[in-house]
């Protein structure tokens, strides 16, 4: 039953992706860990990390596809979810830490013995345990967009006026955990992790099993997503995407269906956020900054929106252009990802994955289709 | 030493044998300052201020600076300033040149903390017949803040001869303060004690407050506690109103800030149904064109330098409008419709704006000067308000009547109103509405760029400026509804308020953000803002 779900919603796409993340979950451990450092196929632990990221963002990225692509809902604050994950796992490995801080407090991260506390806040109870942190890292996400969500949806808070909350919610979100009281670090957030489930986080094979554990998760949200669209209930997803009222008159209870697509994204991208924290080392409230939130966004529209797949290699791309551009080039990285802003919406409104189609499309005249079907029934509710 | 105490006394023979000339009088006191150490200048310096005499004040106050001495040669007190390696001589009551003396010659009178502090009081007890009103009015101030006793019967005097009412009303008060704080207190008779603390009530300040605390709290007799008890509770009160006024104010000058920048955004937004994340970089721009105004002013008429606002008013209007127009012409004529595109395309817009402003003019802040008449704050009761904010307030409201009047009553806006509410038609009537799109585009951009000139004067003017605003801005049109003049004002100001009357209570990072969440639940009752638009075009 649970298989025949999963299978349902792959296609030929569905295929391609998954046969690249297994060949990644292979190649990549044995390229780091068994071929000799002088071969040129030898991958450093940095790469690793590196790839890690974009996977994680690239999960990111899918979970917003979900929302944007297929419900039509533009998250401005999709980071937020990805932040609140990576904080519950940074407790986790807070608390791992154990005496070994700077100030050798056993219960007491630094910061707190710093900050002159003299217990754990309760919110911060059962972080010890890992299969707490790991409930916490999809319930937190998956508590605050159920809430969210359920008066959003209700009020029938739509299009720019829902971007625009989204973006509030993740705006209060920096500023509270900015503050010291919050017993979250304040401005530095959780850094100095020592181990994860008792191994260093600075080992190669640690680094290198997250990596596969990152890899492992994308291909199953990534199943998981395109279950839900291949069902019945990805029909109706897409269809009040398109024109939500008519949904709503043939009886369905369209804030239902948008409810459940909107925490499921959410907690995809709390997993996301958990995943990276350990592989970055560090987790901050710069996270929550309504900035990285819109990133998100274009990696979406760069690599098509409404395909899933676009999600991913949106994200990997514009990051892996991120990563080059910052070291060749600091300067000039503003101006690509400005431009890339204006270039896709304005040239590339399916993204790279949609490009075949497009110009396809293009050749009888300018304008005549619109890009995505429906697309502009769809965005025009919100004007 | 001998020497210098029998021309001591063969002086004060003299001097006490003649009345006529005022400094003749004060003479043997100042030279007294200069014999007997820290102790003898001390009781010297008491008599010199029981004189009363305002004469003193310019020899006391080179004792307070260090520049009064004693000549070695005859034990005379002077006034002495350094020139080169000598020092020049100067008479300390009548100023007239002594000539030059090497430092060998003279030796300094030195002034520990408790001379000090005996040398501020009785500067203040002397400034008191300053025939200067400033002077006396300091001087009042100073006393008040003292509470020196000793200058109680100067205090006296000064009052009786007082002819200005304020001034005279300061001196009251700090006699007042002296009477209940100091031992003659025990002494007063009930009606006194009432006066007193009437006196200090009707000052009406956080000083009088503390003070009167002090008596409430003090071992003071029962009426006196009594009656500055009472005085406490109708001051607080008072206190109490003057700080919700002073809120207020604040959350006026923070609401006319939040109108200037979300005012332009209401035009592109609401009117046009355009999200222009770029409207912050918009701002940016009108600040670095002030920036760039006041560089000029600086360069070639450092004289007109407070007319350099004036000048990048229009400017700000006309580079910021100019670059809104390009944009327009570019980049969002392509995506009307398609608000959320719009948004994207305007994002990269705003980080490729800011990553050239950084480029050309450095990622620090510039130093955008104030004019002088934009300096300074002035006293309404018991409110200050600085003139840098007040004029910010009158600028907001003067932009927002003359957009009123500008979509209300002019072709223009006319026409613009004609293409929002539908454009096919506008289209036949003959209006140019790819053009009508433009300017209206432009007029929005130059809108921001006017409230840069004003954010310039209270902000930080580096490529971030824009980014500060551009969250609260889309809060403002959100929260006041779009397409809706009116509602952006209301919005602004309420927003302003709330944000300043939480911050006592909540500060202002947690103030922040239970107006964040508040304006969340707020988007729940009413999805389209406070100001909906009604009809069929919302839906559209």
């Amino acid at each position: 039953m649970l298989l025949r779900f999963f299978l349902m919603g792959l296609d030929r796409k569905a295929g391609i992706v998954l046969t690249i993340l297994a060949i990644l979950a292979v190649a990549v451990p044995v390229m780091t860990l068994w071929v000799p450092a002088d071969s040129p196929f030898h991958l450093s632990v940095f790469t690793v990390s590196l790839l890690g990221k974009y996977l994680c963002f690239a999960l990111l990225a899918l979970a917003l596809d979900l929302v944007w692509g297929y419900c039509g809902i533009l998250s401005l604050g999709h980071a937020a979810f990805f932040a609140l994950g990576g904080y519950a796992m940074g407790m986790y490995l807070m608390r791992q830490i154990g005496p070994r801080g700077v100030y050798g407090n056993p219960v007491l991260p630094d910061f707190m013995v710093f900050l002159n506390w003299k217990e754990l806040p309760w919110y911060w109870l059962g972080f010890d345990h890992f299969w707490f942190a790991a409930l916490m890292v999809l319930v937190v996400p998956g508590a605050l967009a159920f809430a969210f969500g359920w008066f959003a949806f209700r009020s029938r808070v739509t299009g720019v006026y829902l971007s625009i909350i989204t973006q509030a919610l993740t705006f209060a979100l920096l500023l509270a955990f900015f503050r010291n009281d919050m017993g979250f670090g304040g401005n530095n957030g959780l850094t100095d992790f020592k181990d994860i489930l008792g191994y260093d986080i600075q080992a190669d094979t640690t680094r290198v099993t997250l990596f596969v554990a990152t890899v492992a998760a994308l291909a199953l949200s990534y199943m998981i997503a395109s279950g839900v669209i291949g069902s019945k209930l990805g029909k109706v997803l897409v269809a009040l995407r398109d024109a939500e009222s008519r949904v709503r008159f043939m009886g369905y209870d369209t804030e239902s269906y948008k409810l459940f697509a909107w925490t499921l994204s959410a907690c995809m991208a709390g997993v996301a956020g958990a995943l990276y924290v350990p592989q970055v080392g560090i987790i901050n409230p710069s996270e929550f900054a309504p900035a990285s939130s819109i990133e998100a966004v274009i990696w979406v529209a760069v690599g098509g929106r409404g395909t899933l797949a676009g999600g991913i290699l949106g994200a990997v791309l514009v990051n892996m252009g991120k990563s080059y551009f910052t070291g060749a080039l600091p300067e000039l990285w503003l101006f690509a990802l400005g431009g890339l802003f204006v270039a896709v919406t304005l040239f590339l409104p399916k993204g790279l994955l949609g490009l075949g189609a497009q110009l396809k499309a293009k050749l009888p005249g300018r304008n005549k289709t619109s890009p995505l079907p429906n697309a502009k029934t769809a965005d025009q509710k919100g004007a | 030493m001998r020497r210098a105490l029998r021309w001591l006394m063969a002086v004060c023979v003299v001097v006490a044998t003649s009345t006529a000339a005022l400094a003749a009088d004060l003479r043997p006191l100042v030279q007294a300052l200069g014999s007997g150490g820290y102790s003898g200048t001390e009781k010297a310096l008491a008599q010199l201020s029981e004189a009363g005499d305002p004469a003193a004040v310019p020899v006391i106050e080179a004792l307070q600076a260090g520049d009064l001495y004693v000549r070695k040669a005859d034990g005379t007190v002077v006034v002495a300033r350094k020139a080169g390696d000598a020092f020049t001589l100067t008479d300390p009551l009548t100023r007239a040149a002594l000539g030059d003396a090497p430092a060998a010659a003279v030796e300094k009178i030195r002034i520990n903390n408790s001379l000090r502090r005996a040398i501020s009081a009785s500067l203040g007890a002397l400034t008191l017949m300053s025939p200067d009103t400033g002077v006396r009015r300091s001087a009042a101030d100073a006393v008040f803040k003292s509470r020196d006793a000793q200058a109680l019967e100067t205090l006296n005097a000064a009052i009786a001869k007082e002819q200005d009412k304020s001034v005279r009303a300061a001196m009251e008060q700090a006699r007042a303060a002296i009477l209940l704080t100091g031992e003659a207190a025990s002494k007063m008779s009930d009606a006194e004690i009432q006066s007193a603390t009437d006196t200090l009530a009707a000052r009406g300040d956080r000083d009088a407050l503390v003070l009167l605390n002090m008596v409430a709290g003090s071992g003071a007799s029962d009426v006196t506690k009594r009656s500055a008890a009472a005085a406490v509770s109708t001051l607080e009160q008072k206190l109490a109103f003057w700080a919700a006024l002073q809120n207020l104010w604040y959350g006026l000058s923070l609401g006319s800030v939040l109108l200037l920048a979300a005012i332009g955004l209401a035009v592109t937004f609401g009117v046009m149904g355009v999200i222009n994340m770029a409207h912050g970089e918009m701002v940016m721009i009108g600040a670095y064109t002030t920036f760039l105004v006041q560089e000029f002013f600086r360069a070639h008429a450092p004289g007109l330098f407070d007319l350099s606002i004036l000048v990048a008013l229009p400017a700000a209007f006309i580079v910021s409008g100019g670059v809104g127009i390009i944009i327009e012409r570019s980049v969002i004529r392509w995506l009307y419709g398609r608000p959320l595109e719009t948004l994207l395309a305007t994002w990269g817009l705003s980080l490729a704006l800011q990553q050239a402003v950084r480029s050309i003019f450095g990622p620090t802040n510039r130093e955008v000067g104030a004019p002088s008449w934009m300096s300074g704050a002035f006293e309404l009761g018991g409110l200050t308000i600085t003139y840098g904010r007040l004029w910010i307030v009158i600028f907001a409201f003067a932009v927002f009547g003359a957009l009123l009047v500008a979509l209300k009553r002019t072709w223009f806006g006319l026409s613009i109103r004609a293409v929002t509410q539908n454009r096919p038609m506008a289209n036949a009537m003959g209006i140019r509405t790819a053009r009508v799109d433009a300017l209206t585009f432009g007029l929005g951009s130059g809108i921001a760029g006017l409230a840069g000139v004003a954010l310039s004067q209270i902000d930080n003017v580096s490529p971030n400026l824009g980014q500060g605003y551009i969250i609260d801005s889309f809060m403002v049109v959100v929260f006041g509804g779009v397409g809706n003049l009116w509602g952006t004002l209301v919005g602004a100001l309420t927003l302003g308020s709330i944000n300043k009357f939480l911050e006592p209570y909540a500060g202002a990072v947690l103030g922040k953000i239970l107006v964040l969440i508040f304006i969340i639940l707020f988007i729940q009752r009413r999805p389209r803002g406070l100001f909906a638009l009604k009809g069929r075009a919302v839906e559209a």
